[in-house]
C-alpha cells in the first residue's frame, strides 16, 4: 500500500477494505443469483433474517472491545423468548406487558452475568459457557412445547412495516425498467421520506462536526473524502430505500427502523460517551485503566447489563418472527455476532472495534446467509463457508497489524 | 594466589540502539572463588551477565569471552549452560504448579524414549536436595515451599545441569535475614566443593562477608576490580565511590524554588507484600511534601520506592496497609484511585507500557484519560472540548505527533512521558509522584521533562520523584528521602547530599546503623 492513500485513508483504511468487501460479496452474489438477492422480497428478508445478528452484534462489539466473550446469547434469545411467549400464551399477558417484561428478565440476565465477571472475576469465557447451558436448560422448561398463536401486533414487529401514511408517488425511475418489472412499480412515500431524511441528516451532522473541529483549530479529514464517503454511503442508503419502497411489499419495515435507531445510539455511546470511552480503555490497559481512575469492575458489569438488554430486543424480535415460542431458538446466534465483530475489525485481543465495522460484518454475514439460501446451498455447506471467511478474515487482520508494526 | 582463570571477559562492548550498555569491560574470574558485582541500578550489570550467559548471542555484541580455557561464542542459554554457566534470576524461573523434582530437571528431564523416568527423577532430586540442605520430599509443589527455599531449588537446578560457574542476581533480596545467611552459607560450601561463583548485590555488608574479589561495574565500564582479603583494605566507602564516582554534569535546568505550606505528609506507612502476607515491603515511612517543592525518593532496587508509591495511590499495591495521610494537614483516606485523585494526589508510573498508557489508544483519548469528567455533561463527551485539550498539551508539553490522532504507541518513550504527563497534569493535582520519569528516555527529552517538572513546582504543586539516578535526583530536587528495605534511612537537603551519602544511605542494612 503507497503512503499516499494510507494518508488519504488514514486510521480507517481497515474500515474501508471492510466496505468494499461488502460491496464486492453483494455484486458476486447478485450476479451469482441472477439479481433475485437484489429483489425487494429477498431484501426484505435479509433484513427480517438477519436482525438478531445485527441487534446481537451491537451488545457483543462492547463485550469484546472491553475484552470479555458472551457465549449465552443464543440460549439467552431462547429463555427469554420463551418467558415472553409463556406470558402471552398462558397468562394472555398485554403484548407490551410482555415485552416490558422480557426486557426485564433481559437486564436481569446481565446483571446475573455481570456480577460474575465484574464481581467475583470468573472469566467471561467460564461464566457465559455456563449461562449457556443454564438458560437453554430453563428454556426447554419453560416451553418444552411450542408455544404460539401471539397478537397480531406483537407478531408485526418483526413482520410488519411502517404504514403507508402519505400514499404512493409516481417512480421517477420507471422508464429504465421494462414494464411489469417489480423496479417500475409506485413508490411508498413513508420509506421515501425516511431515506431521504437519513441522507440529509446524514450530511447536516457531518458538516456541522467538521465546522465544529475547524472551529476549534483541530484536524479535518480532507474534504475529498469525506464526501467520497457520503455519496457512497448516500447511494447505498437511497438504493436500499428504493427497493424497499416499492409498494409490492410494503415498505419500510418496522425493524429496519428498530435496528436503525439502535445502530445511532450505540454508534453515539461507544464514540461519544465517557462509559464508551471506559469500555476502550478497559480493553486496551485494563490495569492502565485502573492507575487512570477508571471503575473496571463497573464497566465491566454494565457491558453485560447491556448486553442482556440486546439479548431480550433479540429475543423479542426472534419470537415475534416465527411467531411462536420455541425452547430451541437461537440455536448459535451467538457465534454469529462474534463473527460479525471479528469481521468487523474488532481486535480478538480486545480494545479496538466500531459499531460500523461490526454493523458490515453482520451484514456480510447476512449477505452470504441469504445469497447462499437462494442458491439452495445445503446448509451444512452454508455453516463451513461461514466458518472459513471468519477465520479469512481474522486472519487478515492480525497479519496486516503485524505488517504495520515491523514497518 | 593463582592465576587460574575459569573465566576471562575481555573488551565487552554491548550497545541497544541509542545507548551503550557496555563499553570495553574486563573482568577475569579466578577458579573456585566468590566474586561479587556491584554497580547502580542500570550500571549494566545485568547485561553483562546476558552477554556472558547468551541471552545477548554471539555477534550481536564485541569482545570475547574465554571459559574454562575456550574462546566461547555462546548463541543462546542453553549453549552456556552445556559449559556449566548458569544464571540465577531475582525473578526465579520455577513453575510453582509443577514439583520440586519436575523443576530441577525441567528442559533436561530423567527420561527414556521421551517417557519420564520417576524413579530415577526422584531419587536423583532428593540427592541434588540434600547437597544444598533442602529435606523436602521431591514431589513437593514448588508454590508449598517459601521464597528461601525456593532460591535452593534453584541452585539444585543448577548442580543438576554440573555447573562450574553459578551466576546469583540479587539472590538475597526477597530473603529475610535466616533465609540470607543460609544461602551464604551454602555458596561458601559450593566454593569448597569447587565452583566458582558471581553474586550480583547491592548489600555491601553481604558483599564483605562472602566476596573474595568485588568489581564495581559503573555506567557499562569497569572501574575497579578489589580484592576483598589483600592489602586493598576495601571498605564500603570505598566501593560506594567507587560506583557512583562519576562528575555531575550540568545537564539540569536553573530552578529556585518557592516552597510553600505542606501539601502532603504520609505518618507509619506500613505495607505488607500482597501475596507473601508476612513480608514487609514498605516499613514505617514518614515523609512530607510541600507546595512547590520537588522530593527525591532514592533506593536501591527492591528497596520498595514504587512499592510505597502506588500503595499510596489508592491502594494499589500491597497488602494489609496501615499508617496515615495527610492532606494539607487533614488526615485522608486513599483506599482507591477514585479516592487518591479526588484528594489530588496522582502516580505516574515507572512502566509507561503497563500500567501508564493505552498504547493502542489515540494520544488525545490517553491524554484525556483520568481527567475524562472534566469534559463530559451527563456523561457525553464534548468533543471539540476534547481535542482543543489534547492539542493544547501537544503544544505546550511539546509532544512530538503527527496528529493527537495518532496511537500513543508510535510515539518515541520521551513523547510517551510527556502523554501520562499531560494525562495527570489535565487532572490539576496536588501532589504528583512521579516514579523513574526519565527511564529509557534521551537527553534532550531528559531535560524537557525536568523543566516540566520544575513548572509543575512552580505552579505550587508537591511532586515526588523516585529516580534510580542519583546525578538526577541531585540535580532536580530539593530534598532527598533515601529508602532501604522499605525504611527511610534518610533525608537530605539538596546542598548536603552528594552521591557517596546518598548512596551510604541507600545501602544502610537493618541494625547495620541508626536511622532517622
Amino acid at each position: 500500500m503507497s503512503s499516499t492513500i494510507k494518508d488519504i485513508f488514514g486510521k480507517n483504511l481497515r474500515q474501508y477494505g471492510i466496505m468494499l468487501a461488502l460491496v464486492v460479496i453483494v455484486l458476486i452474489f447478485a450476479v451469482a443469483t441472477q439479481g433475485k438477492l437484489i429483489m425487494p422480497d429477498n431484501v426484505w428478508s435479509l433484513i427480517q433474517q438477519n436482525a438478531y445478528v445485527l441487534i446481537l452484534a451491537l451488545g457483543m462489539l462492547m463485550v469484546i472491545i472491553a475484552g470479555h466473550i458472551d457465549l449465552s446469547v443464543g440460549s439467552g434469545v431462547a429463555f427469554i423468548g420463551a418467558i415472553v411467549g409463556w406470558m402471552m400464551y398462558t397468562w394472555h399477558t398485554n403484548w407490551v406487558l410482555a415485552v416490558l417484561a422480557g426486557i426485564a428478565v433481559g437486564l436481569l440476565v446481565g446483571v446475573w452475568q455481570g456480577f460474575w465477571v465484574a464481581f467475583v472475576r470468573i472469566p467471561a469465557f467460564v461464566v457465559t459457557l455456563a449461562s449457556m447451558l443454564l438458560f437453554r436448560g430453563l428454556a426447554q422448561v419453560i416451553a418444552g412445547r411450542t408455544m404460539a398463536g401471539f397478537p397480531q401486533d406483537f407478531n408485526k414487529i418483526a413482520n410488519g412495516s411502517l404504514p403507508n401514511w402519505f400514499g404512493f408517488i409516481a417512480n421517477p425511475l420507471a422508464g429504465l425498467f421494462p414494464k411489469g418489472s417489480p423496479f417500475g412499480a409506485e413508490l411508498d412515500l413513508v420509506t421515501v421520506l425516511i431515506g431521504v431524511i437519513a441522507v440529509v441528516g446524514m450530511v447536516i451532522t457531518g458538516w456541522r462536526s467538521r465546522v465544529r473541529q475547524i472551529q476549534h483549530n483541530l484536524p479535518v479529514e480532507s474534504m475529498g473524502l469525506t464526501i467520497g464517503r457520503w455519496v457512497g454511503v448516500g447511494l447505498a442508503i437511497l438504493v436500499i430505500t428504493y427497493i424497499l419502497s416499492m409498494n409490492l411489499i410494503g415498505g419500510t419495515p418496522i425493524l429496519l427502523v428498530l435496528v436503525g435507531a439502535l445502530i445511532l445510539i450505540y454508534a453515539f455511546v461507544t464514540t461519544r460517551t465517557v462509559f464508551g470511552r471506559h469500555v476502550y480503555a478497559v480493553g486496551g490497559n485494563r490495569m492502565a485503566a485502573l492507575l487512570s481512575g477508571v471503575n473496571t469492575a463497573r464497566v465491566d458489569f454494565m457491558i453485560f447489563v447491556n448486553m442482556g438488554f440486546l439479548t431480550a430486543v433479540a429475543a423479542i424480535v426472534t419470537t415475534s418472527r416465527a411467531g411462536a415460542a420455541v425452547a430451541a431458538a437461537g440455536q448459535s446466534f451467538e457465534l454469529d455476532a462474534i463473527a460479525a465483530c471479528f469481521i468487523g475489525g474488532t481486535a480478538v485481543t480486545g480494545g479496538i472495534g466500531r459499531v460500523s465495522g461490526a454493523m458490515i460484518g453482520a451484514l456480510i454475514m447476512g449477505v452470504l446467509n441469504q445469497g447462499l439460501s437462494i442458491l439452495t446451498v445445503d446448509t451444512n455447506w452454508q455453516m463451513a463457508i461461514k466458518g472459513l471467511i471468519l477465520l479469512l478474515a481474522v486472519t487478515w487482520d492480525l497479519v496486516s497489524k503485524r505488517r504495520s508494526r515491523l514497518a | 594466589m593463582s592465576d587460574d582463570y575459569i573465566l576471562q571477559m575481555r573488551g565487552i562492548t554491548k550497545e541497544f540502539p541509542g545507548v551503550k550498555a557496555l563499553s570495553d569491560v574486563n573482568i577475569a574470574v579466578r577458579r573456585g572463588e566468590i566474586y561479587a558485582i556491584c554497580g547502580e541500578n542500570g550500571a549494566g550489570k545485568s547485561t553483562l551477565m546476558e552477554v556472558l550467559s547468551g541471552v545477548h548471542p554471539h555477534g550481536s555484541y564485541s569482545g570475547e569471552i574465554i571459559f574454562d580455557g575456550e574462546l566461547c561464542t555462546f548463541r543462546s542459554i542453553r549453549d552456556s549452560e552445556a559449559k556449566g554457566i548458569v544464571i540465577i534470576h531475582q525473578e526465579l524461573a520455577l513453575s510453582p504448579f509443577l514439583s520440586i523434582g519436575e523443576n530441577i530437571f525441567i528442559g533436561n528431564e530423567r527420561a527414556k524414549f521421551g517417557v519420564i523416568d520417576w524413579r530415577e527423577t526422584n531419587a536423583q532430586a532428593a540427592a541434588l536436595l540434600a547437597r544444598v540442605g533442602l529435606t523436602e520430599h521431591p514431589q513437593t509443589i514448588v508454590a508449598d515451599i517459601g521464597v528461601g527455599k525456593q532460591q535452593l531449588v534453584e541452585i539444585a537446578k543448577a548442580l543438576a545441569k554440573h555447573v562450574k560457574l553459578l551466576i546469583l542476581d540479587e539472590p538475597t533480596a526477597a530473603l529475610n535475614d535466616d533465609d540470607s545467611e543460609n544461602l551464604l552459607q551454602l555458596i561458601r560450601g559450593l566454593k569448597a566443593e569447587g565452583i566458582t561463583s558471581i553474586i550480583i548485590s547491592h548489600k555491601l555488608a553481604e558483599i564483605e562477608a562472602i566476596a573474595d574479589t568485588t568489581i564495581v561495574i559503573r555506567d557499562g565500564h569497569t572501574i575497579s576490580s578489589l580484592d576483598m582479603h589483600g592489602g586493598d583494605d576495601v571498605s564500603q566507602a570505598r566501593i560506594i565511590h567507587d560506583m557512583v564516582g562519576r562528575p555531575l554534569e550540568h545537564r539540569f535546568p536553573e530552578h529556585n524554588p518557592t516552597i510553600g505550606e505542606e501539601v502532603f505528609r504520609v505518618e507509619d506507612w506500613t505495607v505488607f507484600h500482597p501475596i507473601d502476607t508476612e513480608r514487609k515491603v514498605v516499613d514505617g515511612v514518614n515523609l512530607n511534601v510541600r507546595r512547590g517543592e520537588i522530593v527525591g525518593l532514592a533506593g536501591l532496587m527492591g528497596a520498595g520506592r514504587t512499592e510505597f508509591a502506588m500503595s499510596v495511590f489508592g491502594h494499589s499495591y500491597g497488602s494489609r496497609i496501615s499508617g496515615q495521610a495527610y492532606k494539607a494537614g487533614q488526615p485522608v483516606a486513599l483506599t482507591t484511585v477514585d479516592q487518591a485523585m479526588d484528594n489530588g494526589i496522582v502516580y505516574a508510573t515507572e512502566d509507561r507500557k503497563r500500567y501508564g498508557l493505552n498504547l493502542i489508544q489515540s494520544v488525545k483519548e490517553n491524554i484525556t484519560s483520568a481527567g475524562l469528567p472534566k469534559l463530559a455533561h451527563v456523561g457525553v463527551i464534548e468533543t471539540e472540548a476534547e481535542g482543543s485539550v489534547a492539542e493544547g498539551y501537544r503544544r505546550e508539553l511539546n509532544i512530538k505527533t503527527p496528529t493527537i490522532e495518532v496511537p500513543v504507541g508510535k510515539l518515541s518513550g520521551g513523547n510517551q512521558q510527556k502523554v501520562v504527563l499531560a494525562k495527570w497534569i489535565y487532572t490539576d493535582p496536588d501532589l504528583l509522584i512521579l516514579d523513574e520519569p526519565t527511564r529509557g528516555i534521551d537527553v534532550g527529552a531528559k531535560y524537557e521533562i525536568y523543566t516540566i517538572i520544575d513548572a509543575l513546582a512552580d505552579a505550587g504543586k508537591g511532586v515526588l520523584m523516585i529516580s534510580s539516578e542519583l546525578p538526577e535526583l541531585l540535580g532536580v530536587c530539593d530534598r532527598i528521602y533515601t529508602l532501604a528495605e522499605g525504611r527511610i534511612t534518610g533525608c537530605v537537603s539538596r546542598s548536603q547530599a552528594t552521591q557517596e551519602s546518598l548512596m551510604q544511605l541507600m545501602t544502610m542494612e537493618k541494625g547495620s546503623g541508626d536511622t532517622l
